[in-house]
């Protein structure tokens, strides 16, 4: 392959920078950066932001992204984690790096191996030189008529701070820019080029800004020239492939469901099942499900618990049907099992509202508002306590599918011991036979209720 | 897999692998968390990538970045998330960009009620960039109608590079259902075309506005350009008045050309019915529910339910409207895709529009009592 002389091309006209505008130093200075490395055009990508910088893009001769205002590194992170072997080099002005100063903390807390040039000229040039997070205090610009009130930002210790790998400072005026980009392209991980320089039409002339004041500023904040971080660890891609690619995913496979039982259920039925938090009502209203699935039937499952989900309330709802279920709501719940004051504050309005075709039943320590269901009492807490506090719902549906014979209990069993761990599934099996035996022990179910309210 | 009980959010995640999806960026929300969960599990064991951004705005960023690196893409999130994927929208429709975008709604506006579903995004995900182009949109009814879309939503952004939609909602994504997703017939795969190695490197070229160019991928043999700016065909930032022109009717005409492919939808027709209901998503079943009690009740209705929302299927819907007097529109909105009823109905059809917003679903007596079908 024949050398490359320059990654640019003349076909579209000179640079578009305003003269003496460091923009221009520093494209010239990438370039003369390609030359010494020599990498394949193809698999270089200039990705830039909106700003005067983001016009240098189609002056290359390589590939080129340009992206959204403040955004050029998202993309730039998006190439490289396609395709680790590209070289990435995101162009971005000062502006860029204060709308989009999320993706600079982040890429370099991640370290993906892009590379970031920053052309720092302390206001944005393109939209008419307002001023930028690295405007020095008391500066005027568009936006700060009577000087800036706010302090500058340090952008290379900002990104140092953030993890970043390698970074360093300079200006546009550095004789050796060019082997320094050069360096920091090279990097395997990511690497963070803040190059002050000065902006020609506004911020310059505005504020008397010559390259002598570049270092007067520096001093004036503190903050430092030249290699501010130099720690390689491994790049982003190389310790992804390295992590989560050699993992084959662990979780056992999950059982088909295969129709094995048989099932009295003649028509959709809506069943709530009311809670909390840590009772494992929704995986057991899941099995249950299942277990009604391998009975021939239909079934959905939604669940309704807070954001907050170790306290407080936890609520499913489960329909089955012997026909496809196309309304999943329950306007009204043919069942209702109430385990918890936390699932009786959450749906009181509802039990209120249950009507008397409704069967509720309800753990016997929980007062119960009016209701005009067919309320059954059982002590279901007390008997899970025998068992174990987590096979509570388990238990309990045991004794409703006991009762009403939705379908066989050996189907509820063999969810359990399917889609359960072998330890919980034994637990919970005991469950079952526990919440059979209270069904049988108990009084049918047209005798009155004793204790309603 | 045979028959299994799954939530929508996996059934998604799983048609994004089916698909040949390699690549994942998400930011945590409610209801749609779960897939961001599921491609992290599912995509590095296979050698994709699956990465949670910092932000939705480097969810959107890293698979743009991504999908023209030759990834198969896609990213999830709710309404808020699609506010911040705005102007990204933009971006990915004026490189002519495949993705997947999937909103799994929640009632809105802003944080709304995070955990409940709704239908807030029919028109936001038509309008949601500037410059008003086309997209594509896709809305589920079912878990195993999630999975078929997402499949098919793959398809369409390669074939027609652009975003697609998969509108789903919280009713859908986290509720679980029993599916068999072996069965689900799907349509052939299909992968973007590719410039041949003998032709120039214009990712924007066509002959007829209507053309899908063929694309070439970064990271090839060959340098390829892509740029948000008005551009020509080699992806050059262009002023010209004229190209600029053709260049926007290419966008639009691909799209609304090729409805005839994009348009999905169901029909439910009933000889000499005289109302028609046209509904979508999750809301759709209780229609069905409803149009069957309103039938056992001695009335004649018939039912469309759309499965593709944009580009609005007009052909569709107009010919569901012959003969018909009275048109309903169920919602779980204030009234969103009523707008486009209205504007196909012909003069003297009756068009009503049956709305909840209260974050519940709309129930099947509800759609029948406010839908005057009693
Ligand atoms: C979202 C968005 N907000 C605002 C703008 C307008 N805008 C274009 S360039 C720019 C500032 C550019 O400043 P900088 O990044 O410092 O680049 P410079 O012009 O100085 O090279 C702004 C605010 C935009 N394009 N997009
Ligand atoms: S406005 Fe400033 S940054 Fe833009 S080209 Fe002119 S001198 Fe350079
Ligand atoms: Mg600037």
């Amino acid at each position: 392959m024949s050398e490359h002389s320059t990654y640019m091309t003349k076909a579209i006209g000179p640079l578009p920078f305003c003269p003496g505008c460091g923009h221009t130093t520093i494209i010239k200075a990438l370039d003369k950066a390609l030359v010494k490395l020599q990498p394949d055009p193809a698999k270089v990508v200039i990705v830039t932001d909106i700003g005067c910088i983001g016009l240098s893009d189609r002056y290359f001769t390589t590939s080129a992204f340009h992206g959204l205002h403040g955004r050029s590194i998202t993309y730039a992170c998006g190439l490289k984690l396609a395709r680790p072997e590209l070289t990435v080099v995101a162009l971005k002005g000062d502006g860029g790096c204060g709308i989009g100063g999320t993706h600079l903390l982040n890429v370099a807390r991640r370290n993906i191996g892009i590379t970031l040039i920053v052309a720092n000229n302390f206001n944005y040039g393109m939209t008419g030189g307002q001023h930028s997070v690295t405007t020095p205090s008391d500066a005027t610009t568009s936006t700060t008529p009577w000087g800036n009130v706010e302090r500058p930002m340090d952008l290379a210790a900002t990104a140092a701070a953030a993890g970043a790998a390698w970074v360093n400072r300079t200006t546009s005026f550095d004789g050796q820019l060019s082997d320094i980009i050069a360096t920091a392209i090279q990097q395997p991980g990511f690497a963070m080029l803040d190059i002050w320089e000065l902006c020609m039409a506004y911020y310059a002339p505005r504020n008397k800004l010559r390259k002598s004041g570049l270092t007067a500023m520096l001093d004036e904040y503190g903050f430092e020239l030249g290699q501010i971080a130099d720690r390689p660890r491994p790049e982003y891609s190389e310790r992804y492939r390295a992590v989560f690619q050699q993992r084959r995913t662990e979780e056992r496979a999950r059982p088909a469901i295969e129709v094995e039982f048989g099932n009295a259920v003649p028509r959709q039925t809506g069943i709530i099942i009311a809670g909390s938090a840590g009772q494992k009502i929704k995986s057991t209203a899941s099995l249950f499900a299942r277990a009604a699935m391998a009975s021939g039937l239909h079934a959905t499952q939604k669940d309704d618990y807070p954001i907050t989900v170790m306290t407080g309330h936890s609520v499913a709802e489960l329909i089955i049907s012997p026909e496809r279920i196309d309304y999943t709501g329950i306007d009204s719940p043919d069942f209702f099992i109430l385990l918890s004051e936390d699932g009786l504050n959450r749906t009181r309005k509802q039990v209120e509202k249950l009507p008397e075709t409704c069967v509720l039943y309800a753990e016997e320590t929980i007062r119960l508002p009016k209701t005009r269901a067919r309320v059954r009492r059982y002590p279901f807490i007390a008997a899970a306590r025998k068992v174990s506090k987590l096979s509570l719902a388990s238990l309990a549906l045991a004794t409703m599918i006991e009762e009403k014979g939705f379908f066989p209990l050996d189907a509820m069993s063999w969810a359990i011991s399917s889609f359960q761990k072998p330890k919980v599934a034994e637990t919970n099996l005991k469950a079952v036979a526990a919440g059979s035996a209270l069904a049988q022990g108990h009084q049918p179910e047209h005798q009155p209720e004793r204790d309603q309210s | 897999m045979g028959y299994e009980f799954i939530e929508g959010n996996e059934a998604i995640s799983r048609a994004a692998i089916k698909a040949g999806c390699d690549f994942f960026a998400g930011y945590p929300i409610t209801p749609a968390s779960s897939i961001l969960q599921y491609m992290l599990k599912l995509l590095p064991p296979l050698g994709g990538t699956a990465i949670q951004a910092e932000d939705e705005i480097a969810s959107m960023g890293f698979c743009i970045g991504a999908a023209m690196a030759g990834r198969k893409v896609m990213t999830a999130t709710s309404g808020p998330g699609i506010s911040l994927y705005s102007e990204n929208i933009g971006l990915a429709i004026m490189g002519e960009t495949p993705m997947v975008i999937v909103n799994i709604q929640r009632q809105g506006p802003a944080t709304g009620s995070a955990t409940k579903g709704a239908e807030s995004d029919i028109q936001f995900t038509r309008w949601s960039t500037s410059g008003g182009l086309p997209i594509i949109a896709l809305s589920p009814a079912t878990v195993t109608e999630a999975y078929e879309l997402t499949f098919r939503a793959f398809n369409m952004a390669e074939q027609y590079r652009v975003p697609v939609f998969l509108l789903g909602n919280k009713e859908i994504g986290v509720m679980q259902e029993g599916v068999d997703l072996d069965k689900v017939e799907l349509p052939p795969l299909y992968n973007r075309r590719k410039i041949p190695a003998d032709k120039p490197v214009h990712p924007h070229d066509f002959e007829s506005p209507s053309d899908v160019p063929a694309m070439a991928d970064f990271g090839g043999d060959r340098v390829v350009r892509y740029t948000t700016s008005t551009h020509d065909k080699a992806a050059y930032l262009t002023t010209d008045p004229v190209l600029i022109e053709e260049m926007l009717e290419h966008y639009r005409a691909k799209i609304e050309t090729a409805i005839h492919d994009i348009a999905l939808y169901r029909e439910d027709f009933q000889e000499g019915a005289e109302t028609l209901v046209v509904s979508y998503g999750v809301t759709s079943r209780s229609v069905a529910v409803a149009v069957r009690q309103a039938r056992s009740a001695g009335q004649k209705v018939s039912s469309l339910v759309l499965q593709t929302l944009w580009p609005v299927p007009s052909k569709a819907i107009l010919a569901a409207m012959d003969g018909i007097k009275k048109v309903i529109v169920p919602e779980m909105n204030l009234g969103q895709y009523i707008l486009e009823i209205e504007r196909l109905a012909p003069k003297g059809i009756q068009v009503v529009g049956v709305s909840k917003m209260n974050t519940k679903l709309l129930s099947p007596s509800e759609i029948l009592g406010k839908g005057g079908l009693l």
